[in-house]
């Protein structure tokens, strides 16, 4: 094994018993970067010198006698998360030179703890897509095949990971944007329940289902970096008191006697027979390491996304107001007059999707339809979240399919926003109600390309969802695989 | 439900998005399809369903009123487009 396909756990050993440095391990990982990426296109921003100094600063501390489990392992941050002295686009041309004054709270912890960032992760333009085609700065491909998609919004994320760029990296999930891209490229994401993970210095799009979280190549890596990332942030006034948590801690704890749901919803019309069955499979062998099976309902979810793409927009219309092209945005050249600065710099600044959906955002809280629109969805949201009150009662686990099909080909969903939308049908419920969610990678299809099998659990259980994915983990090698990428010829 | 023109025009306004005429009949069919996505909601019985605004039921937080943050004052306007004497610069706003 090579190692840009070692485990955090591995990485660690190795730079434990000094078999590698963490500047030999960040120059292995650089130079991949540079060989795969214009192939690939998952980085906006590669922060090579800079990368190198922080790894000789890990390579002192661990001279020094220091050992944390991250310290000189080497990551990417979507390019969502603000980095001082490092520009931060979230993938739009609104931002293309903007340098945050400040870190993120996500960035800060990582750093402290001794963390290498070797970059900024592509992604769809303020987090809004499915596809990663979105991006300002051009779509991202799939590393198992570079003519699909590798989805989104965290495409940079999902394919830099899969790749072996990075071992891990962090993603946002808005609507399923840990969740999908993970499943797409054939590695595990989890979406924290909402509160975990801090959003300040995390660009926000819609503020009440936001969420960031760690994308790896196995769940004990994804706990690795949640148990840093998950902690009560003062400076974020939605952090829960108890976002943090040991998450390492039940990892090992057999699947016996396990109650696992399986939403009727989750398997009907518009699901690839394919993706069906391997994620039956999937199923299956959480029944044989004893877990008990039963089909349950979920009635309100086919309301998920149409509820969505009410509240989704309208928390966008709002949180976008502020790139006025006055402070630190793009600006349009010569504008008559106020106005026309604010208008022509946002049409400028602003890509296709993200003016659709400030427009329909703006057109539900407009008045006159606020009440028929907004607070219908906010009803219905209510609903959706009562479902998995019932079910949880019932059941500890809820498991189906990440999503509906495979990765599709670049190109193939760009002529019918709606028909992207539904990219995501099973990933969006789960944002409204605020709880957990994780993506394992349980297949392939005959083409060869990843599945990914979605478990959800109750408030505050992400530590239950990332113990059954270890499990599971451990009894299959879905997540060993990794595509063989080529450079670009010249 | 109809997503006319004046009402992509009358949004796009609202929205302070200077959206050149051209393209204004693929939009309002753009919208048209996602509100007739969402036109499924107005169906659902909702009577005496209580809103959901956020998925935490938490109070909103206090912390002690210390100042915490630096003065950041001049890398904030860095990143100005257009800046003078400390101001951000935009166009003449009264003759």
């Amino acid at each position: 094994m090579e190692l840009h396909e070692f485990s955090l756990r591995e990485l660690r050993q190795g730079l434990r018993n000094r078999d590698f440095s963490s500047v030999e391990l960040t120059t292995v990982l650089l130079k991949r970067i540079s060989a795969l990426n214009p192939a690939l296109n998952a980085f906006v921003t590669v922060t090579e010198s800079d990368a190198l100094a922080a790894a000789a600063t890990a390579d002192a501390r661990r001279a020094a006698g220091e050992d944390g489990p991250l310290l000189g392992i080497p990551m990417a941050h979507k390019d969502i998360f603000c980095t001082a002295g490092v520009r931060t686009t979230c993938g739009s041309r609104m931002l293309e030179h903007f340098v945050a004054p400040y870190n993120a709270t996500v960035v800060e912890r990582l750093t402290a703890e001794g963390m290498v960032m070797l970059g900024k992760l592509n992604m769809d333009e303020f987090a809004m897509g499915s596809s990663n085609e979105t991006s300002y700065f051009g779509p991202v491909r799939n590393p198992w095949h570079t003519g699909m998609v590798p989805g989104g919004s965290s495409g940079g994320s999902a394919a830099a990971v899969a790749a072996g760029l990075v071992p891990v990296a962090t993603g946002t999930d808005t609507g399923g944007s840990i969740r999908q891209p993970a499943a797409l490229c054939g590695i595990t994401g989890i979406k924290p329940t909402y509160g975990r993970v801090s959003r300040y210095g995390m660009i926000a799009f819609a503020s009440s289902l936001d969420q960031g979280g760690p994308m790896a190549r196995n769940a004990e890596d994804c706990a690795l970096l949640l148990n840093v990332m998950a902690a009560h942030d003062p400076r974020d006034s939605t952090s829960h008191p108890a976002a943090a948590s040991d998450f390492l801690r039940g990892l090992e704890r057999p699947l016996q006697g396990l109650r696992v749901g399986v939403p009727e919803e989750f398997f009907g019309v518009g699901l690839d027979p394919e993706v069906a069955a391997t994620v039956q499979a999937g199923i299956a062998e959480l029944a044989r390491q004893g877990a008990a099976v039963q089909s349950i309902r979920l009635p309100n979810n086919p309301h998920a996304v149409s509820t969505y793409y009410v509240l989704a927009p309208a928390e966008a219309s709002s949180n976008l107001a502020r790139f006025d092209g006055v402070r630190y945005t793009h600006r349009a050249p010569n504008p008559a007059d106020l106005t026309e600065l604010y208008q022509q710099s946002r049409y400028e600044g602003f890509g296709a999707e993200v003016r659709r959906r400030i427009l329909v955002g703006t057109y539900v809280l407009s008045a006159g339809y606020y009440d028929a629109y907004y607070r219908k969805a906010q009803q219905v949201r209510s609903l959706i979240r009562e479902d998995f009150r019932r079910a949880f009662a019932e059941v500890d686990v809820i498991v189906g399919p990440t999503t509906p099909t495979p990765a599709f080909p670049l190109g193939a969903k760009n002529a019918d926003p709606v028909a992207m939308y539904l990219a995501d049908i099973y990933t969006i419920a789960v944002n409204l109600a605020g709880i957990p969610a994780l993506s394992v990678p349980c297949g392939f299809t005959a083409a060869g390309l990843p599945v990914g099998m979605q478990l959800m659990g109750d408030y505050f259980a992400d530590d239950l969802l990332l113990n059954v994915a270890h499990r599971y983990q451990q009894e299959t090698q879905w997540h060993r695989a990794h595509p063989s990428v080529h450079a670009r010829e010249a | 439900m109809a997503f006319d023109q004046d009402t992509v025009r009358r949004t796009a306004h609202l929205a302070r998005i200077a959206l050149p005429q051209t393209e204004i009949p693929a939009v309002a069919d753009q919208l048209e399809r996602i509100m007739g996505l969402v036109e499924e909601l107005r169906a659902i019985e909702t009577t005496d369903v209580p809103i959901m605004a956020h998925p935490l039921d938490l109070d909103q937080p206090l912390r002690p009123d210390t100042v915490v943050n630096q003065d950041q004052r001049e890398v904030l306007m860095a990143s100005a487009p257009a800046a003078e004497h400390g101001l951000f610069l935009v166009p003449k706003v009264i003759e």
